[in-house]
């Protein structure tokens, strides 16, 4: 926090004469090892580590990758598979760095809903909450100009559908969707040379995510971390050192994860793709089925719910906009945590289903009871953001939350001490 | 030398200078970023891409084609006496679209099965192939395709079902698909662009 006083003692020479031009040592040590945690953190607390490891592999993993793929028209196809084949240890990078987008999309979500439930947007961490939805943006636009590169039917097809969403402005201005698509595809069709911007910006944003990235954690160690009572630190007691405590539990669950990661590009390295990337493009064939990869389907079943196509875009924009003011959304102003709402836990849950039920309907045919469907938890999801968190915030009977986070953990201390006893 | 005092003396003056100077870097900023905007664009080379002929001598009737023409699949389909007859017997309100879509004709021009075709070759219809939702290519082409329900073309992306003159029945498709410009340059011969 901004009022921590460093206590880095620089042993020796030479780390006093760094510590007197750039104090990199002194800082590293303020912010990662002294500093305060509170001790009552739970797992859902690790993500924030495991998505930092999850962007470092994804740069790796995608420089080498870049090394060897070519990112034209004719020749990108090709290269993915001699990657696969040829390259010494690329099939395990490309599949890592496949996986891998998947998993950080895991992550991300965890972490996010895991901000819904302990109210960890709430006043002083708004701006922290915002950079957060900013990173989930550049992170979707990353793995979908990722998934381009690879330049088979379903890479084709999904940049052709989601290029052309724009095209939807032509029911506002005449004309001018069509100018925005074109732009974007630099032709009248997409091309190679649609691949080979696309490539280019995705090398550029996943450097744009790192500061991103590092504004969103500058922003956390100016306010401290919330935890899952929602209460501030207010004395030692309340806190432990970032290291050991926080940084061996990060490690714990790191690994954890790492399993589930690894089984994947193991065991199931093509199970969260699709069969149809194996072909390679053609314009004169859409597949019959085109789904996206499996973190865009509740968005995409928002998109197909509304069968109007301006309206279908823009409220599947919305859906990731109405995250910007969730902080101002929630009028609870009594606790932060679901912990302490009775009324809300319930909600969230049926938010999470909403989500989970829209990524199922995302990848069914838009046909039916499948749209039926889509339009209810559509509906829902909004209804969620907009009416429940204000309404609930004012009318919702709290309960009390202990007096500190200390409490929380120890029980009443008072009460505790054993000269009380009888 | 002036003494500092006299750099509070013009205010006035002052803030004409900040707002000139920062105006002038500012549309020279913005005109600057023009060529990095522009460099996207589609360029002249492609635009040049322009005309095609198409032999329809082969095609037989209730047979179809599909040919790439500025990066874009052209549709060509030898229509049958009764798909001509179901397409002109549709009335105008029964659309989704009422215009023609037709790049040979005026914009406002109704959706009618003959604006949609050349006067005295009804038989042939000509369309962009892209499906006016987000763009995929409509089944109905080959053999075998399912037609959707008003016997034309159905985009399974979305659902999207054309009827017999490629027009917009049912689905979330938002227009007509296209008419290119093309002409017959002899009676069994096309030129597209
Ligand atoms: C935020 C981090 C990143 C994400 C979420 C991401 C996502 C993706 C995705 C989803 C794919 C398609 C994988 C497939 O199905 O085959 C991909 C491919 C690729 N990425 Fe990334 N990427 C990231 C960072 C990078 C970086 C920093 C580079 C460095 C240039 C890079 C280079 C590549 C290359 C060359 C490919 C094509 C090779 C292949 O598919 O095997 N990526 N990326
Ligand atoms: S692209 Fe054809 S229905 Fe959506």
């Amino acid at each position: 926090m901004a009022h921590h006083e460093s206590t880095y003692n620089p042993q020796g020479r030479w780390a006093k004469w760094w510590d007197e031009r750039l104090p990199v040592a002194r800082l590293m040590n303020t912010q990662f090892v002294e500093f305060p945690t509170p001790r009552n953190l739970n797992y859902l607390w690790t993500f924030g580590g495991i998505l930092t490891f999850c962007l470092v592999a994804q740069l790796a993993t995608g420089i080498v990758l870049a090394m060897h793929y070519q990112p034209s028209g004719a020749e990108a196809f090709d290269s993915v598979d001699t990657i696969r084949r040829d390259v010494n240890y690329g099939w395990l990078i490309s599949k890592l760095h496949a996986v891998g987008a998947s998993m950080f999309f895991v992550a991300v979500y965890i972490h996010l809903f895991r901000g819904l439930y302990y109210g960890s947007y709430k006043a002083p961490r708004e701006i922290l909450w915002i950079l957060g939805v900013f990173i989930l943006l550049a992170m979707m636009a990353t793995a979908f100009m990722g998934y381009a590169l690879p330049w088979g039917q379903m890479s084709f097809w999904a940049v052709t559908v989601i290029t052309n969403l724009f095209s939807s402005l032509d029911s506002i201005i005449p004309g001018l969707g069509t100018s925005i698509v074109e732009w974007l595809w630099g032709g009248y069709a997409v091309t190679g040379k649609t691949l080979t911007r696309f490539y280019s910006l995705h090398y550029l944003l996943p450097f744009v995510l790192t500061g991103l990235v590092v504004l969103h954690i500058w922003a956390l160690h100016v306010v401290g971390q919330s935890n899952p009572t929602g209460l501030e630190i207010k004395t030692k007691a309340d806190a432990v050192p970032m290291y050991p405590y926080a940084v061996s539990k990060d490690a714990f669950a790191l690994f954890a994860f790492l399993l589930l990661f690894m089984w994947f590009v193991f065991f199931a390295p093509d199970y969260l793709g699709h069969a149809d990337n194996y072909k390679p493009a053609d314009a004169l064939v859409t597949p019959s089925h085109i789904v996206p990869e499996w973190y865009f389907l509740p968005f995409y079943a928002i998109l197909r719910a509304i069968p109007e196509k301006l309206l279908g875009v823009l409220a599947m924009f919305g859906s990731i906009a109405v995250l910007l003011f969730v902080p101002w959304l929630d009028r609870c102003r009594t606790v932060r945590s679901a912990r302490y709402r009775p009324v809300y836990k319930w909600f969230f849950w049926l938010l999470v289903f909403t989500c989970m039920a829209l990524g199922y309907l995302g990848a069914k045919p838009a046909e039916g009871v499948y749209v039926f469907w889509a339009r209810i938890f559509t509906a829902y999801y909004f209804i969620h953001f907009l009416l429940v968190l204000p309404i609930l915030g004012l009318i919702e009977t709290t309960k009390k939350p202990p007096a500190s986070i200390a409490e929380s953990v120890l029980g009443d201390v008072a009460s505790a001490d054993p000269s009380k006893a009888s | 030398m002036t003494t500092h005092n006299d750099d509070n003396a013009d205010p006035v003056r002052r803030d004409f200078m900040v707002l000139a100077g920062s105006t002038f870097a500012g549309v020279g900023a913005a005109a600057s970023l023009w060529p990095f905007i522009d460099q996207m664009n589609p360029d002249a080379g492609a635009q040049a891409l322009a005309s095609i002929e198409v032999d329809l001598e082969p095609i037989q009737e209730g047979q179809a084609v599909t040919i790439l023409w500025r990066g874009k699949p052209v549709f060509i389909r030898h229509r049958k006496a009764e798909e001509i007859k179901a397409a002109l017997d549709v009335q105008l309100s029964d659309l989704i679209d009422d215009k023609a879509r037709n790049d040979d004709l005026p914009p406002e021009d109704p959706a009618t099965d003959l604006n949609r075709v050349k006067k005295g070759q009804e038989k042939w219809l000509v369309l962009i192939g892209i499906c006016t939702h987000f763009g995929c290519i409509p089944k109905g082409q080959r053999l075998g395709d399912s037609k959707g329900e008003f016997d034309g073309w159905f985009c399974p992306c979305h659902g999207s079902h054309y009827d017999t003159s490629g027009r917009i029945r049912k689905g979330p498709a938002p227009r007509n698909m296209e008419v290119p410009p093309y002409k017959f340059v002899s009676d069994s011969k096309i030129k597209i662009g």
